[in-house]
C-alpha cells in the first residue's frame, strides 16, 4: 500500500520534472534575447531538476544513494545561480545590450 | 575552533555518506583525509565566518522554506509565459536597493534573487543591484522589498 | 517512467545543441552548454537507475563538479580577453 502510494509519487515527480525540463529548452529556443533565455534555462536548472531528483530519491528509498542524490541536488541548487550570475556579468561586461520591451523604458 | 570543527564534521558526514564501506581500514583513511585537509584548510587561512557561516545556520532554514514556496510559484509563472509566446513577456532592466550591511547578506539577497526564475541578478554597485527581469511585474514584486527585508533580518 | 524521463532529458539535450549551433552570441553558446552539462548529470542518473548501477551516481557527482568548474573557466576566458570585440563571435 504505502509502496504504491511512493511508486505513483516518483512516477508523478519525474513526469512533472520532464514535462518542466522540456518547457524550459523551448523556451531557451524561443525567447528572443540571450538574458530571456537565461530565465528559461533557470526553469531547467531549479524546479525540473529538483523533481527528477526527487523522483529518483523516491525510487531509492533511504539508502546511500539518496544521500548522493541529495548532494547532486545541493550542489547543483548552489551552483547555477553563480554560473548564471557569471554569465550575465561576463554578458553585460562584453557590453551586450539587454533587450527592453518598449512600454518599460524610461 | 569551533569552525574547524564544524568542517571536519562536514567533511566526516560527506567521507561516510559517499564511501559506503565501513571497515576499520576505510574508516581510519577517511579520519586521517578529514584532518589533512582540515589542517590544509586551516593553514590557507579561509575556515572562517565566511566558509562555515554558524550564525546564520538558525534562521536560513526559515528562509528557505519561504524561498522554495517563492520558486515554485515563479516557475509555474515562467512556464506559462514559455508557452504563450513572446507576446505575453516584457522584458525589463531596474536598479534595487540593498539593504543588507555585510558582504554574506548582499550575496545570500542577489543569490535568491538569480535562483527565482524570472530574475536574475546581474551587478552589484555599491548600495544596489542591477536586475533583469522577464516581465514588470517581477521587477514591481521584488520592489515590494518583502525578500530584501527578510534577508535582512536574517543578518541580526 | 524512467525511460520517459531519460527520452525527455535525451530531447532537451538536442534543443542545447540547437541552441550551441544557432547562436548568435557567445553566451548564448555557453548558456547552452551549461544547459547540456546540467542535463547530462541528471540522465547519468536516470540511467544508473534504469540499468541498475548504482555507482553512475558518483560519476554524476563528479560531472556536476567538472561541469561547473569548465563553465566559470571558460567565463573567465572569455571576460577578460574578447572585451573589445563586443562579445560577438
Amino acid at each position: 500500500m504505502l509502496a504504491d502510494i511512493v511508486a505513483v509519487l516518483s512516477s508523478a515527480c519525474l513526469l512533472l520534472g520532464a514535462f518542466l525540463i522540456i518547457s524550459g529548452a523551448v523556451g531557451v529556443l524561443r525567447f528572443p534575447d540571450f538574458f530571456t533565455r537565461m530565465h528559461a534555462a533557470g526553469v531547467t536548472e531549479t524546479l525540473a531538476t529538483t523533481l527528477i531528483l526527487l523522483g529518483l530519491m523516491l525510487l531509492a528509498g533511504w539508502s546511500i544513494m539518496s544521500f548522493k542524490l541529495l548532494l547532486i541536488l545541493l550542489f547543483i541548487l548552489i551552483t547555477s545561480p553563480v554560473a548564471s550570475h557569471a554569465l550575465t556579468k561576463a554578458a553585460l561586461h562584453g557590453k551586450l545590450q539587454p533587450l527592453v520591451d518598449e512600454k518599460n523604458e524610461r | 575552533m569551533k569552525h574547524c570543527l564544524s568542517l571536519a564534521f562536514v567533511l566526516m558526514v560527506l567521507w561516510l555518506g559517499n564511501s559506503g564501506y565501513y571497515s576499520p581500514l576505510f574508516l581510519s583513511l577517511g579520519a586521517l583525509s578529514v584532518v589533512f585537509a582540515v589542517w590544509v584548510s586551516h593553514r590557507m587561512d579561509v575556515v572562517d565566518h565566511e566558509s562555515q557561516p554558524l550564525h546564520l545556520s538558525g534562521h536560513i532554514s526559515f528562509f528557505y522554506c519561504w524561498l522554495v514556496g517563492k520558486i515554485i510559484l515563479s516557475n509555474i509563472d515562467v512556464v506559462k509565459r514559455i508557452w504563450l509566446g513572446n507576446k505575453s513577456i516584457s522584458p525589463c532592466v531596474a536598479r534595487l536597493p540593498l539593504s543588507q550591511k555585510t558582504d554574506m547578506g548582499k550575496v545570500i539577497y542577489a543569490n535568491s534573487i538569480t535562483l527565482t526564475p524570472g530574475t536574475v541578478s546581474m551587478d552589484i554597485e555599491g548600495a544596489t543591484v542591477l536586475v533583469h527581469a522577464l516581465t514588470a511585474e517581477s521587477i514591481a514584486e521584488l520592489k515590494g522589498d518583502e525578500m530584501n527585508r527578510r534577508v535582512s533580518d536574517l543578518e541580526l | 517512467m524512467l525511460i520517459a524521463c531519460a527520452v525527455a532529458i535525451l530531447v532537451v539535450m538536442v534543443m542545447a545543441i540547437i541552441r550551441a549551433l544557432l547562436g548568435p552570441t557567445i553566451y548564448d553558446r555557453i548558456l547552452a552548454v551549461n544547459l547540456f552539462g546540467t542535463k547530462t548529470v541528471l540522465l547519468i542518473a536516470v540511467i544508473g537507475f534504469l540499468f541498475g548501477r548504482p555507482d553512475f551516481l558518483d560519476i554524476a557527482l563528479v560531472y556536476a563538479l567538472i561541469n561547473f568548474i569548465s563553465v566559470v573557466g571558460v567565463l573567465r576566458y572569455f571576460e577578460y580577453s574578447h572585451r573589445e570585440e563586443g562579445g560577438s563571435l
